[in-house]
């Protein structure tokens, strides 16, 4: 794990919502993959039991926001400014991966994109996600 | 008071009154804290109390942004079931939200959504996330959901109880 991995590692366990939804991650290279352990309390509709929009929305948005700190020097997490999430297929009952690309890391903002999958298959996309934040220190 | 109208009536105390229920039937919601306040014609309102296991920065004790998310897609979903003539099951397509301010430390985030069009298919709306009234507003949403007909679905949930009684006016 690099030095940046492990800050992030750091983070991720003293911020209480990543331990309320039990996000790990591992790195290659420099690329996260972050996987969501399937709970109970993530399912959105029990008569088809599906994840929670929310639940599968707010973990592409912290690997997005990993994404981000991993590839900056940031010292705090950036700021969301927006996200826009297309929901592709309905989330099933399982584990859920995701991964992120930042499109563009300039001085004040990031562009960046996560899609998450479930299985072996990273192409098949249920859930993509696209953000911007604010990476301006002091700001 | 044509027939129609009067089935929304029903169909709106209905929902009214099963209030906390609708929300319970949700594991996430449930985990959130999430609560339901009120509902009209095309709006819903609720609440999410501010706890240590939601807060996103722990250098701040601001509460994660996803968590306003899951409020507001939830809040969305909810208030398109009011402006509906029956009852429909509905998958959100897109939600985009705009974070305008961070919310406060140890405050309470109240939140209200507006179905403000609805097509057979489609359904859109606008929801704000706020601490005590809409001028200060922390987050807003527009979101577009897709709708399907209930009848297909699987009885012996209890969401789809409260639905199918609904749909048969309340009787």
């Amino acid at each position: 794990m690099t030095d940046r991995a492990a800050q992030l590692q750091a983070f991720l366990d003293r911020t209480p919502f990543a331990r309320f939804i039990g996000m790990e991650f591992k790195t290659d290279g420099g690329t996260l993959v972050t996987k969501l352990p399937f709970q109970e309390k993530f399912i959105g509709n029990r008569a088809i039991n599906a994840l929670h929009g929310g639940a599968t929305g707010a973990f592409l948005e912290l690997t997005a926001m990993a994404q981000v700190y991993l590839e900056s020097e940031l010292q705090r997490p950036p700021k969301p400014i927006n996200i826009t999430i297309d929901y592709l297929r309905s989330a099933k009952s399982e584990d859920l991966y995701a991964r992120a690309i930042v499109h563009k890391l300039g001085r004040r903002m990031a562009s960046v994109r996560a899609e998450a999958w479930q299985g072996e298959d990273p192409a098949k996309i249920v859930t993509a996600l696209q953000a911007h934040f604010l990476v301006a220190e002091n700001s | 008071m044509s027939d129609k109208t009067e089935h929304q009536d029903v169909m709106l105390k209905l929902m009214a009154q099963n209030a906390q229920r609708i929300m319970s039937t949700v594991p996430w919601a449930q985990a959130l804290g999430f609560e339901l306040t009120g509902m009209e014609k095309g709006r819903a309102f609720a609440k999410v109390a501010w706890r240590e296991d939601l807060v996103g920065d722990p250098d701040t004790g601001v509460i994660y942004g996803g968590v306003l998310t899951a409020l507001l897609d939830n809040l969305s979903g909810i208030c398109i079931n009011t402006a509906l003539k029956k009852p429909m099951s509905m998958a959100t397509l897109d939600l985009r939200i705009d974070y305008m301010r961070p919310a406060d430390k140890g405050r309470d985030i109240l939140a209200e959504a507006e179905c403000y069009h609805v097509t057979r298919n489609v359904a859109f709306t606008h929801a704000w996330a706020y601490h005590e009234s809409r001028d200060k507003v922390i987050a807003t949403a527009a979101g577009t959901f897709a709708l399907n007909d209930i009848s297909r679905w699987a009885s012996g949930n209890e969401a789809m109880e409260i639905a199918n009684k609904m749909m048969n006016g309340g009787k």
